[in-house]
């Protein structure tokens, strides 16, 4: 087994100040293979993935590659034993252009060529049939285009081993298969490949081998075919799965037109093409479609996030205007944005501070809510949520994403919306905090709080809606609802009923 | 009790450790140097007043500028993640304005003062306001945008008095520059406090600090929690224009006369240096306020030090570069980490002894 | 897919656009100053005096303009520019040579940006805090240099009103038509402040460098008086021009150029890229450090003559010629040519506003203000729009 291992990671540690992060872990990596890691957040993917790039030391253990043990103290140490890394977040920078994102920092030449540059940027764009130039700036690439320059990148400097650090997170599907048939073709040139995602399709679609990890420990390696969806999952999160399958269907609900909360006649915004809305009280809908197809932008118009053009809304009957957050807010309406890191949490104040804070903009600049109102609040929906935070005092930037994501649910919660806007609540966290999310959204809706649900994983949303609003090409192109709510129908609507 | 102690020694005073440390540092040092550096005493100035004199008194009492002005650029810092390098300029606008004022009417007296102050500060805020606009509307980093007001400020304040410096001469005038009559405590440092007062009164009544510290770190994420970012971003900066005034007016006071070209000349690298010294990242988020302030004082005992050691006054600036550079290495991150690692391989050697034992 | 691979003109980046913008600004407002003003604006003259005068404020801003590409600030660089000059003349005063002085002002340059560099870089302390320092110790160290006004003797100051009247005086509250020469006037003003001496150099060998200029005759005019004038160069404005080309390929044909972008575009994409930003950071810090030396070399040769108040405010000067060459102080964007006509600009305003006969001093810093203000708002909105037809580019794919 160990003759064609390609990369071989034994006895893996790593210590953070209280925290054990990784103990004793081995990996392994052959030649030619796509081999998936998996596990909840914070059962130490990324820090084995950084430990074998070179963002962190480890702490005991050894690394070898081909056979040989090597030391990594920097990404650069990483590079030079073939190890090439794409991160989730496009790690190139905008201000250059494409040719020198594939090229600067690994050249040797003191002087750039940047007509041979170009050249050669382009045969291998050709090449990889990405649709960029290499003349062109980066930062006037699409995000999909963005990610594949950096696996151009890799690929140039002829990697062994190529570490995809969810890559998929930020492409549609047709992105995703173009990546794929990359994938493919670079395991046929030998080169072994670390694929790390959250979509357990992926894995199964391009994947040969499967390691979970869970708690920072080995949890086993895994052929892929060996394993069923349904154990892994069982892996990684280490309890039953009675649980995941206990969510019945849902149940239908019939909603008279009395009940409608909120009305939307064409409304449109900066980003968002004109669209009618409605959604009545106690009603789960969801909004699907491909990335891009504008269904985040949608409801960003919904709470006036964007600049609003025009349309007229109207809420329990009564016209009102909304055309920034605090208006939607004072309407009863909560967001929880899709970029938790970007647009949710603020990351240096206290989990108490995050909590409290969409309350105290409700309330006004000149009443704050006193110290001890605040941390009852916070001592309260620490508890309901089960969130796990040291204290409430503790810098929300330190719990782990699903708690964050938690204490963003909190913030909103705690203004008692009517009416709660949830775009992807459930990405880049645990599966056990998953359900937890989608329990509470059907909690929310039974006390009559009416909920958008938007999420990429369909089935999630199948579980938890009772409506689906499909939009292609920032356009609404069906809606389905009872019988038709399945992931057969779901998908030929997304797709233009080709299929 | 040892709890608390670890505590301490874990956590520190959090951001302002350093800055006492440094105080603690420069009281020792001088009471080493000389035992009665810090001796206070009463005595009789020129209008028969007995007030408090010594060291310290002139320490605390030269340093209200500053104090004044490192309170609003802690909001400034801490709302735009830039800092405002025109108080200085906009300070000498302020105060010629305040002159202006006393100047045109007859005779001054408190109805006058009061007239010019208000003035001054309504002067200095349509500047602050002016800053503000050109970062939270244009999106222009502080620095570059208060780049212009530094540039072409004094001469504005120079425009203001056609040219001239003119004397106050006025008891009103005097009193807030030095002592009011039967109050041993310099005016100055009594200002210092009511500001610090205010500031915490309006960050007890408001939601000022909460929605700055959030603007701070996160701009996107205020915003779609519904804060105006906006706003809050020129509130800080017309807040600092109300403290440049209250300087202005104090430094004006303390001479009787404005000078344009010299009014609180340098001040605004003083007064960023406070911020900084306080513990307050010049990157903006979360901010302490009082930080700042002893920032501000840690300036001016080490330049009273230097003073009282015979360092001529323009050569002051060269030590006070060192024991900057001296207090930024003690706490620049890479410093802080390696005590950190020390501290945590000790404790390791303790720990660890056990568990090897086990295995 | 297939036509992408046909040549297409790229669009201007952020950089370029900002510095074409500032050329034509440049040249609309000369070929006005000519057409107006006639006369001085219509001689070649006018810019070499412009370039005399300014050459170690574009040596500087050339060394600003690559920190903030870098992304980071140095706000020492006046001051740094003061301390050599001041250093150089006592040295040649004493009897230095001129080839050590020029090592000496090159390693006082350089020791500055290895030092800020180091504490920057390597022990992450934030840059505006380390410059200023930097900015205090420089002066604080010219001034102990600078001599003592009650050891200056008859002679010195005879050499110090020659020197007033070559114009090379900074403090403006003196008016040199009313200098009264005296002795105990000339001590009483050091006192209170309003005067500073000069370390005028009597070194000869320096002396000659000093007066060496390079006369171009052609571009020269005819005095009303018959005399012709030739156009005349120093050799200071030479070294600035240098400095400008070599920076200018620095940054857009080499390894280490491309990494200052980098670090400046995104400062965690430039570490996974493989570059070295510890020591990319640290080497733009060295080299803005060497050219505050060379500047304040050029500086003394422009004036002959050290005074504690040299290249006073040198350091905002150079960030507003930086910012109008189209530098973004967030880093990433910027132009060393856009800075060389940033300074261009700054200046020959300031020469149109005394031309235009607005004598009272105020006038020229309230236009320069004023002129900042129209670039910073004028590249701010260029760039909010330019952000947006990118993004609505992309979301139309």
């Amino acid at each position: 087994m160990a003759d064609h291992a390609l990369l071989e990671m034994r006895h893996i540690n790593k210590l953070f100040p209280g925290v054990k992060a990784l103990s004793d872990v081995d990996f392994t990596l052959r030649k030619g293979e796509i081999h998936a890691l998996m596990g909840e957040n914070g059962a130490g993917k990324s820090t084995l993935i950084k430990v074998l790039t070179g963002v962190y030391q480890n702490d005991g253990g050894e690394i070898r590659v081909e056979g040989k043990n090597i030391s990594i103290r920097s990404p650069q140490d990483a590079q030079n034993n073939g190890i090439s890394t794409v991160y989730q977040e496009i790690t190139l920078c905008p201000n250059l252009t494409v040719a020198e994102n594939m090229f600067i920092g690994r050249e040797k030449d003191v002087f750039v060529h940047n007509r041979r540059r170009e050249k050669r940027a382009n045969e291998l764009l050709g090449e990889l049939g990405i649709p960029a130039r290499g003349s062109q700036m980066l930062g006037n690439c699409s995000l999909a285009v963005q990610q594949m320059v950096a696996i151009a990148r890799a690929v140039d400097m002829n990697c062994k081993v190529l570490i995809l650090d969810e890559p998929t997170s930020s492409l549609d599907d047709k992105e995703v298969n173009v990546l794929f048939g990359l994938m493919r073709d670079l395991k046929a040139r030998g080169v072994g490949i670390i694929f790390v995602t959250h979509f357990l399709e992926q894995v199964y679609e391009v994947c040969d081998r499967i390691t979970v990890l869970r708690n920072g420990e080995l949890v086993g390696e895994y052929l892929t075919e060996e394993l069923p969806q349904v154990q892994l999952v069982a892996k990684m999160i280490g309890k039953d799965l009675d649980e995941i399958s206990s969510f019945g269907e849902v149940e239908e609900k019939e909603f008279s037109d009395a009940d409608i909360f909120y009305e939307a006649k064409k409304l449109s915004s900066s980003d968002a093409l004109p669209f009618d809305f409605e959604i009545h009280k106690g009603e789960v809908n969801g909004f699907t479609g491909l990335l891009g197809s504008g269904r985040s932008e949608s409801v960003r118009a919904i709470f006036g996030a964007d600049k609003v053009n025009g349309g007229t809304v109207k809420i329990n009957g009564k016209h009102v205007k909304i055309t920034k957050p605090i208006d939607a807010m004072k309407n009863g309406i909560g967001y929880l944005a899709e970029d938790r890191k970007r647009d949710g949490i603020i990351a240096d104040l206290s989990v108490r501070e995050n909590i409290i804070l969409a309350l105290q903009v409700m309330k006004g600049f000149f009443k704050p809510i006193s110290r001890s109102e605040s941390e009852a609040f916070a001592d309260e929906y620490i508890k309901v949520l089960n969130i796990k935070t040291a204290s409430r005092e503790t810098p929300i930037g330190s719990l782990s994403g699903g708690n964050q994501q938690k204490v963003i649910l909190a913030r909103w919660l705690l203004t008692h919306p009517d009416y709660l806007i949830l775009d992807e609540p459930t990405r880049g966290i645990d599966v056990g905090t998953k359900l937890e999310i989608q329990k509470l959204v059907l909690k929310l809706a039974e006390d009559g709080v009416a909920v958008t649900f938007i999420s990429s994983e369909i089935e999630e949303m199948l579980r938890t809606c009772s409506r689906l609003i499909v939009m292609r090409d920032r356009r609404i192109v069906g809606e389905l609802k009872g019988s038709d709510l399945n992931q057969a129908q779901v998908m030929k609507t997304i797709a233009g009923g080709e299929s | 009790m040892k709890n608390n102690f670890k505590n301490i020694f874990k956590n520190g005073l959090g951001q302002l450790t350093i800055p006492i440390i440094a105080i603690l540092l420069l009281v020792i040092f001088n009471l080493i140097r000389d035992p009665s550096f810090f001796r206070i005493t009463i005595e009789i100035d020129n209008a028969g007043n007995r007030v408090l004199a010594g060291n310290l008194i002139s320490i605390i009492n030269a340093a209200s500028e500053l104090a004044i002005l490192a309170m609003g650029m802690t909001l400034v810092t801490a709302a735009s993640g830039g800092q405002d390098i025109s108080v200085g300029a906009a300070a000498a606008i302020a105060g010629s304005a305040f002159v202006k004022v006393l100047k045109s009417g007859g005779n001054i007296n408190g109805l006058i003062v009061l007239l010019a102050f208000v003035v001054a500060v309504i002067v200095a805020m349509c500047f602050g306001a002016f800053n503000g606009t050109l970062v939270s509307i244009f999106k222009i980093q502080p620095m570059i945008a208060t780049l212009i007001l530094f540039t072409c400020g004094r001469s504005i304040a120079y425009w203001i008095n056609g040219g001239a410096t003119p004397t106050v001469d006025s008891s009103i005038v005097k009193a807030i520059g030095g002592f009011i009559p039967g109050c041993p405590i310099p005016t100055p440092v009594l200002i210092v406090i009511a500001m610090a007062i205010i500031f915490k009164l309006v960050f007890h009544f408001t939601s000022l600090e909460l929605f700055t510290q959030s603007v701070g770190i996160n701009g996107s994420a205020a915003k779609l929690n519904g804060i105006n970012s906006t706003w809050i971003k020129l509130l800080s900066f017309i807040i600092l224009g109300a403290c440049v005034a209250v300087a202005g007016c104090i430094g004006v006071s303390r001479l009787g006369l404005i000078n344009h070209e010299t009014l609180l000349i340098d001040i605004e690298m003083d007064t960023i240096l406070a911020v900084a010294i306080g513990g307050n990242s010049l990157g903006g988020g979360k901010f302490k306020m009082a930080g700042s302030i002893i920032g501000a004082y840690v300036i001016h005992i080490l330049t009273v030090t230097l003073y009282a050691m015979k360092v001529p006054s323009t050569d002051v600036k060269a030590y006070k570069a060192i024991v900057i550079i001296i207090l930024v290495v003690i706490g620049s991150p890479v410093i802080k980490k390696w005590f950190a690692k020390t501290a945590a391989r000790i404790k390791n050697k303790k720990a660890s002894a056990p568990m090897k034992g086990a295995q | 897919m297939k036509n992408t691979k046909t040549f297409r003109r790229e669009p201007l980046t952020d950089s370029q656009l900002l510095m074409t913008i500032a050329i034509c600004i440049f040249l609309v407002m000369y070929v006005g100053a000519m057409l107006i003003f006639k006369g001085g604006f219509l001689r070649a003259n006018q810019i070499f005096d412009i370039l005399n005068d300014n050459a170690p404020l574009i040596i500087v801003s050339c060394g600003l303009t690559i920190v903030m590409i870098g992304g980071g600030i140095d706000i020492s660089v006046g001051a740094v520019t003061s301390l050599v000059v001041m250093a150089c003349a006592l040295f040649l005063n004493n009897g230095g040579n001129v080839y050590l002085s020029m090592l000496l002002a090159i390693g006082i340059g350089l020791g500055f940006g290895l030092v800020q560099g180091f504490l920057i870089s390597y022990l992450d302390i934030q840059p505006f805090i380390v410059t200023l320092a930097g900015m205090f110790f420089a002066r604080g160290m010219t001034t102990i240099l600078s001599v003592d006004p009650q050891k200056v003797n008859i002679d010195p100051i005879h050499n110090l009103f020659e020197t007033i009247h070559r114009g090379a005086l900074v403090n403006t509250s003196i008016d040199p038509q009313t200098f009264n020469t005296s002795t105990e006037n000339l001590t009483e003003l050091v006192r209170d402040g309003k005067m500073t001496f000069f370390e005028a150099i009597k070194n000869m060998n320096f002396r000659t460098l000093l007066e060496g200029k390079i006369k171009i005759d052609w571009l020269g005019y005819t005095a009303p008086n018959g005399n012709r004038i030739p156009a005349s160069m120093e050799y200071g404005v030479v070294i600035a021009l240098l400095c400008v080309v070599v920076i200018f390929l620095l940054l857009k044909f080499h390894k280490l150029g491309r990494g200052f972008y980098a670090l400046g575009g995104n400062q965690t994409s430039a570490l996974m890229l493989g570059i070295n930003v510890k020591r990319t950071r640290f080497l733009s810090y060295v080299i803005c450090g060497l050219l505050s030396g060379i500047s304040g070399y050029v500086f003394l040769l422009h004036t002959g003559a050290g005074n504690a108040t040299n290249a006073v405010g040198m350091e905002m000067n150079a960030i507003a010629a930086s910012i109008i060459g189209g530098t973004l102080l967030s880093g990433g964007v910027g132009n060393v040519v856009g800075t060389f006509f940033g300074v261009m600009i700054l200046n020959t305003i300031k020469k149109i506003v005394v031309t235009s006969g607005l004598n009272a001093p105020w006038w020229q810093s309230v236009t320069t203000g004023g002129m900042l203000c129209f670039f910073i708002i004028l590249q701010s909105v260029v760039i909010f729009i330019r952000s947006k037809v990118r993004r609505s580019r992309i979301s139309k794919k």
